[in-house]
């Protein structure tokens, strides 16, 4: 295939990644419900886009000391790059695409001169190497902090926890006015139009999530940076870049350059998406060449070419030099008991922090949440959301439940389905044990979030001298971890009455929220649940003997 | 004469162009009267228009209050007959089995559904469990009732509810989403959109959002699973009326009684078929155990749901009439009668 043809190829597959990645983040909910089995799985594979990262499964590998079923995956990636160099990030990576995208959009900051200029390389192209050596230090002292910058965890938790609800929110505030509209065909096409959306990316539920507005700014500005920049994220910020761009180093395809018949004309900088110098005279830059091929196309000459087992001068290696590697390492080494000296681990817990069932002890949790927000976005009832401050700022972004948005589903496992790296290890029902069925028999210590506990100057039995044990009718356990007992109150009117107050049984009780979740006083609600008694942490235990 | 002075004013302009230059680039800079004309006219119906829609937004000025709200009681019960039972017990089969033969009981479905009828049937699923667990009605009893209906005549059956527990998840681990659908129903799932501010006309019960379909409904055949429950000792045929309202519903519980016979004032089903077909004899109304069930393969139907709901309390937890204040209460409505004993009483065996 003639090399010009190749930037077309490249847009082709760009497009489909792209298209794939959305595809499987939109189906990364309970959209898709499969056959009569009662058993509620996800058939796409929605986490793939994070099992082939390299990235998450060195991290992955550095922390915990193992790979994490499916991160052997990311051998997929690995190893071409060994051979061919970044094409990942110009031709698979939807991040990438969607850089490139903005990149090429036009901009004032980038017109003739200042955009050649602005595409050669740069000294800050280095900060990438600094980011992905501090992260995989960190990694090996346990903090999988570095998925705060994987392009994937960036795009889920951008797309997933902000732009998308923003989307459907977007959706129905326009199509639910014109669905109540006087004229027919106004309010049939709406109808339609909102049946189409509803199958193809709307949730059944509006979701909402803590620090929505954060996460979208954060990422919208990392996009328009493109604009000044192209491939800003990509050449100066991508740890998973960095690390493609590091292995790549053997790569055996290269850039050919004929340095005789380049006259120099710079057509070649003009949509160089890498900042890698490919103009006749300066060294191909290796590392941070991704592969586009723009420059075999653009050049009048012909003298750029993509070629196997090349000898030329070139810059294979990272340029990043011994200062600036310390300052990697020794961020690295700095970034994790600095964040751990400040209270958050062990005794200290907030209180409210809940995590998700199947979640690891917080330590060996921190090792391997790489923050994507996966198991946020999958969610059905919307219980998970980011941590602002309540994990500390290591924790940043980590899933907590909010049971007053959402309680944890007795049969659902979703979150731990979808967690890539662990951190919310894969169960069953059957290992959560919350419920029993057909044939199972109840399992003696099921997996518990926290313990509830009562408001008893809020509740309404307990207070306000009213009826309600709304909370006794939802909690899912059977037998029941919350009981009853009769009691003769008084009303203001002098009136004796009897009502049942509602008590907690912490032997019972899983901390699944949805007493919190389902009490009618819903700002404050009288029952409550802490993580006191998570079953994931031997440290944070109320009874002597709870089975 | 006449050519002179037409030639005059020309000559002047001429003139003046030809003396000085700035007037008259100071005279194109102008607009023609003509277009100064124009303009204002624009300007002013601009103007006009601003301050009609100031005007005519300033006499819409109201405080906000919520929609209101069309008063309706939903009455889908057919004409007594003196031929047939109000109340059928059928025991002793598979649910199916036990379906068919109480309708037959009661008449058949042709005397409940006519032809041309939109049906609405509102099983239990609020919960999410498997059919073993027995929180929610029996899917089989539902697939039946739905065929019933399309052997009636009906022009649409839709199934629905308004969940507790996340919808997509109850509907489809209950088992009701497939078998509804495998019958031919339409299934609707508790979206957001769907729910319409209704005047319920209660004691308690004023102004509530009501799931759409159970209001553009010809006829309603409630499904109910008679189950425990701590407030009240079991939760039975009138308690599945919750399951059409949105809103805040967690605050009913605080006048339980009065909020169902409010409810049941509301909306007057065309025949009610409670599933007793497994029982959730502890723990109600969410269970979770197999163990707390227990397999009565019963059903009991009728056209008094006042009556029904006394029967199964008592037949199942010897709870009496005036255990359950509600009962009374909708009695007092002229809903039916707490006195089972009294009514023309049906009690059949299969199997």
């Amino acid at each position: 295939m003639p090399n010009s043809r190749l930037p077309r190829l490249r847009r082709i597959s760009q497009i489909f990644f792209l298209v794939l990645f959305l595809a499987l983040l939109v189906l990364t909910s309970l959209r898709s419900l499969p056959g009569t089995t009662p058993d509620i799985h996800l058939r796409a594979p929605v986490r793939l886009f994070f099992l082939w990262d390299p990235l998450v499964a060195l991290v992955n590998a550095l922390a915990s000391h193992a790979l994490y079923h499916g991160l052997v995956l990311c051998l997929l990636i690995l190893i071409p790059t060994f051979f061919l160099g970044r094409f990942f990030c110009g031709w698979i990576c939807p991040l990438g695409t969607l850089q490139h995208f903005v990149g090429s959009l036009p901009s004032e900051a980038k017109r003739g001169k200042q955009r050649i200029e602005s595409n050669r390389y740069k000294r800050w192209q280095t900060g990438k190497y600094e980011i992905l050596l501090a992260g995989l230090v960190a990694a090996l002292f346990g903090s999988a902090a570095i998925g705060w910058l994987d392009p994937f965890s960036l795009l889920v938790r951008s797309f997933g926890l902000s732009l998308l609800p923003a989307l459907g929110l977007a959706v129905r505030s326009t199509l639910t006015p014109l669905e109540q509209s006087h004229v027919g065909a106004i309010r049939t096409t709406s109808q339609i139009a909102h049946t189409v959306l509803q199958a193809l990316v709307l949730e059944f539920r509006q979701p909402h999530f803590a620090q929505s507005v954060l996460l979208g700014i954060l990422f919208l500005v990392l996009l328009l940076a493109g604009l000044r920049v192209t491939r800003f994220w990509c050449r100066a910020l991508c740890p998973l870049g960095a690390l493609l761009g590091a292995v790549s180093r053997w790569s055996v395809l290269g850039l050919h350059k004929d340095a005789e018949s380049c006259d120099k004309c710079n057509r070649c900088l003009l949509d160089c998406q890498g900042g890698d110098d490919p103009i006749g005279g300066a060294k191909w830059r290796k590392a941070e060449c991704v592969m586009c091929m723009n420059c075999v196309g653009s050049c009048p000459q012909h003298s750029l070419r993509f070629r196997f087992f090349r000898k030329e001068p070139e810059v294979a290696s990272p340029d990043l030099g011994r200062r600036k590697t310390l300052t990697g390492l020794a961020a690295g080494v700095a970034v994790v008991p600095l964040m751990r000296a400040n209270t958050g681990l062990g005794k200290s817990r907030n209180e409210r922090l809940l995590r998700p069932p199947g979640a690891l002890d917080e330590t060996d949790f921190l090792s391997r949440c790489i923050r994507c927000g996966e198991c946020m976005k999958v969610c059905p009832n919307n219980a998970l959301h980011p941590t602002l401050e309540q994990a500390g700022l290591e924790g940043l972004w980590t899933p907590t439940v909010v049971p007053r948005i959402g309680y944890c589903e007795p049969s659902c496992v979703l979150c731990s389905e979808v967690c890539p790296t662990g951190a919310i290890w894969q169960i069953t029902p059957q290992e959560k044990g919350w419920v029993v069925g057909v044939g199972q028999s109840a399992t003696p210590s099921p997996i518990r979030l926290g313990t509830a506990f009562y408001d008893r100057g809020r509740c309404l039995p307990w207070a306000l001298a009213t009826e309600c044990i709304v909370c006794e009718e939802w909690c899912p356990v059977s037998p029941k971890a919350i009981y009853v007992q009769e009691a003769e109150v008084i009303d203001s009117a002098g009136n004796s009455k009897t009502l049942k107050q509602p008590r907690v049984d912490p032997s019972r009780c899983v901390g699944c929220g949805a007493c919190e979740y389902a009490c009618p006083l819903q700002d404050r609600p009288a029952v409550y649940v802490t993580s006191i008694g998570e079953s994931r942490s031997p440290s944070s235990q109320i009874l002597l003997n709870r089975t | 004469m006449s050519e002179e002075a037409n030639s005059n004013p020309g000559s002047n302009l001429t003139q003046v162009e030809g003396q000085a230059h700035a007037p008259a680039e100071e005279r194109s800079q102008r607009m023609s009267r003509r277009e100064a004309l124009l303009e204002l006219l624009r300007l002013g119906g601009i103007a006009a228009g601003a301050a009609g829609a100031g005007f005519w937004l300033n006499e819409r000025s109201r405080r906000p209050l919520p929609a209101h709200s069309e008063q309706a009681r939903r009455d889908h019960r057919v004409a007594a007959n003196e031929q047939w039972p109000q109340l059928t017990v059928v025991q002793g089969g598979e649910p199916r089995d036990l379906v068919r033969r109480a309708f037959e009981d009661l008449g058949g479905m042709g005397r409940f559904v006519g032809k041309q009828d939109v049906v609405v049937i509102k099983p239990n699923i609020a919960w999410d469990r498997t059919p073993e667990q027995a929180a929610n009605t029996n899917p089989e009893a539902v697939a039946e009732t739905v065929r019933q209906c399309w052997q009636a005549g009906a022009k649409r059956v839709i199934v629905t509810d308004v969940s507790c527990n996340e919808p997509q998840r109850c509907f489809h681990r209950s088992g009701i989403q497939a078998a509804a659908r495998a019958a031919g129903a339409e299934v609707i799932l508790p979206e957001t959109e769907l729910f319409r501010e209704v005047e319920l006309g209660g004691v308690v019960l004023k102004s509530w959002p009501v799931f759409t379909p159970f209001l553009e409904a010809d006829k309603i055949i409630n499904m109910p699973i008679a189950k425990h429950h701590n407030l009240t000792g079991a939760t039975l045929g009138m308690k599945n009326w919750y399951g059409i309202l949105g809103g805040q519903r967690n605050r009913l519980h605080q006048q339980i009684h009065q909020s169902l016979a409010d409810l049941a004032g509301f909306m007057l089903p065309t025949v009610t078929l409670m599933d007793c077909y497994r029982i959730l004899e502890r723990n109600g109304p969410t269970g979770g155990n197999v163990e707390d069930v227990v397999l009565k393969k019963t059903m009991v139907a009728g056209t008094d749901p006042v009556a029904l709901d006394a029967y199964v309390a008592k037949a199942y937890w010897n709870l009496d009439a005036d255990r359950l204040p509600y009962l009374q209460m909708a009695a007092n409505r002229g809903l039916g009668t707490p006195e089972f004993e009294k009514v023309r009483f049906k009690v059949t065996r299969i199997g």
